[in-house]
């Protein structure tokens, strides 16, 4: 009897270890059954290189959907990456305990903040700012709902996770590394600028990976700030429109194939975080093996 | 707290600024990452301070009121929404999540293909998207199962996103259970599930109450996920078919629509102080667990 119990409880376990797996191969199969048909009936190359979204006249083209991803996520990392990056160092090498007390859960909390809280602020603060200041001031014109303004949110977003992952990181290179730097007659900056930080590199590219995936998802704060014209860029302060938001904003309405080319958009940005985590899996065995 | 860097080099103010005018570079380097850190504590001083201090004046006794009407935008029933919604995916999940843990540490032998695979989607889990969730939840629960927008077609969605990270820190939790408490128990006689259940999970319980809290943090701040699986009628669910909206997604109504935006000021004053909340409680467990 006893036997009878371990032996179906051992496959309850395994059934439930299998849930995850389930649950990739069921996103996996509804979004492509849903989302590749359509891609077929527009033509894949008008899909995905059609410059024009005009859903009334069934034009879909999503090509300024895929760069206005793509130009607010590289925005994100040219603001949040060298930020997150020397935060990161500094937390690992530089700061003192007691400071350490005040910053570790500053980053954590800048991590759990949720990202419509994140919208809101970009919608209050940063958008007035960036119209009163960049656009009038110094006259770069736009409502500051832009892409300027979505890339300083999304880039203060990806914050935590370069910095966490970062920090983490750096912490794990043997302190033989500065030591022997220190004792070759080096200061303390240059043994962790020039030894250190590069011993870590592929735990910090890895850290910058996941920042650029969560960029290129984040739906919510991205909606709320970026302007959303479906047409294709035209500049750093005018608005733009991202795979993410287009899904959000046309989904509550769109029926038919207009409805299917949304779900493709989806198959699209899915397509993309699979490339990245790929990459992110890569960079980490080779951190691994290094 | 990680163990403080031993300054094995400790030099006093004179040696200092020696040092730093033999090598400017290295002054230039250590102000940046001085500077670059300070950016980002007042970043987060800047966001939490200005939606506190322009929220709190905002919360009136109207907006915990029973009823949701247009006159009347409370956030009351969203927050019962939220406190059910979060109840539901965690009923879900968390048996799955500890479960599969559970098999993956204690029944899984080294080397096996399952593990990896498991390995593997869990990770791909955590990278993807929230609105990819959503667009998934709204095509198999929603439309492929028929359950409408309802509570159970949100939580069902959520209880996905959230699974991988009760599965991630239950086994570190589980791993970190020595395994002399295994021998002990089993020379004790005791069979393998008495093991587990006795033994090994509670001993396991901060760990694992860690990542439900990790959990609660994401469910409660979930909003694209939630849009077009739970939908976003502002009232109280009558039972888990019904539609029905959380917090977040009651914030981003205030806000898009743009009528009451002193509400939304309130709203994301409450989700503030949850996210706070939880952080605490997670440094404390963290504490906890460092204590052993």
């Amino acid at each position: 009897m006893k036997d009878v119990k371990e032996t179906i409880m051992k496959y309850v376990f395994l059934i439930c270890a299998c849930a995850s797996i389930l649950a990739v191969i069921l996103i996996c199969v509804f979004l492509f059954a849903n989302g590749v048909p359509a891609i077929g009936k527009i033509g894949i190359f008008n899909f995905l290189l059609g410059e024009t979204w005009k859903p009334g006249n069934d034009i879909y083209g999503i090509l300024p959907f895929i760069l206005g991803s793509i130009y607010v996520t590289a925005g994100a990392i040219v603001i949040g990456v060298p930020i997150g990056i020397l935060t990161a160092i500094f937390m690992a090498r530089f700061c003192p305990d007691n400071i350490y007390r005040f910053v570790k859960p500053a980053v954590d909390l800048l991590a759990g903040i949720p990202s419509v809280v994140y919208g809101f602020f970009g919608m209050v603060v940063l958008v007035p700012f960036v119209r009163d200041f960049f656009g009038r001031q110094l006259g770069f014109g736009g409502n500051g709902s832009s892409m300027f303004t979505a890339s300083v949110m999304l880039g203060i977003m990806i914050l935590p996770t370069i910095i966490s992952v970062g920090e983490s990181a750096i912490r794990a290179v043997p302190n033989s590394y500065y030591e022997g730097a220190l004792a070759l007659g080096a200061t303390h900056e240059r043994s962790v600028f020039f030894t250190v930080v590069p011993a870590a590199k592929s735990g910090i590219m890895a850290g910058v990976i996941l920042g650029i995936g969560r960029a290129i998802g984040e739906t919510m704060a991205v909606i709320m700030i970026a302007g959303n014209q479906p047409r294709m860029p035209k500049g750093i302060f005018e608005g733009v429109r991202t795979m993410t938001s287009n899904i959000v904003i046309e989904m509550g309405y769109a029926t038919d194939l207009h409805r299917e080319a949304l779900i493709a958009t989806a198959v699209v940005l899915f397509v993309f975080i699979l490339l990245i985590n790929l990459l992110f899996s890569l960079v980490k065995r080779r951190g691994a093996n290094a | 707290m990680p163990e403080a860097i031993q300054p094995i080099n400790a030099q006093n103010m004179k040696q200092r600024i020696k040092s730093y005018s033999n090598s400017p570079g290295s002054l230039i380097l250590a102000v940046l990452v001085g500077l670059a850190a300070l950016i980002t504590v007042l970043t987060l001083v800047f966001i939490l301070g200005y939606i506190l201090v322009k929220g709190i004046p905002n919360l009136s006794a109207d907006l915990f009121q029973l009823e949701y009407n247009s006159e009347n935008v409370s956030m009351f029933p969203s927050i019962i929404n939220t406190i059910l919604m979060t109840l539901l995916s965690l009923v879900i999940a968390g048996p799955l999540g500890i479960f599969a843990a559970v098999y993956l540490v204690e029944y899984a032998k080294k080397g096996n293909k399952l593990v990896s695979v498991v390995r593997v989607t869990a990770e791909t889990l955590t990278g993807i998207p929230s609105i990819v969730y959503g667009l998934f939840g709204m095509l198999f629960f929603v439309t492929t199962l028929k359950w409408g927008y309802s509570m159970l077609a949100g939580a069902f969605t959520l209880a996905i996103m959230v699974l991988p990270v009760i599965m991630r820190t239950t086994e570190e939790a589980l791993l970190a259970v020595p395994d002399m408490y295994r021998e002990a128990s089993f020379g004790l006689g005791a069979g393998r599930l008495r093991t587990i259940f006795v033994v090994i999970l509670p001993s396991a319980i901060p760990g694992i109450l860690s990542g439900i809290i990790l959990s609660i943090g994401r469910i409660v701040g979930e909003t694209a996920a939630l849009m077009y699986t739970a939908g976003t009628v502002a009232e109280l669910p009558s039972s888990v078919m019904s539609s029905a909206r959380t917090l977040s997604l009651h914030m981003y109504t205030l806000a898009s629509e743009g009528l009451h935006i002193d509400k939304a000021y309130a709203t994301a004053v409450v989700l503030l102080l949850v996210v706070l909340v939880i952080n605490w409680i997670s440094g404390r467990i963290a504490r906890k667990i460092k204590k052993g």
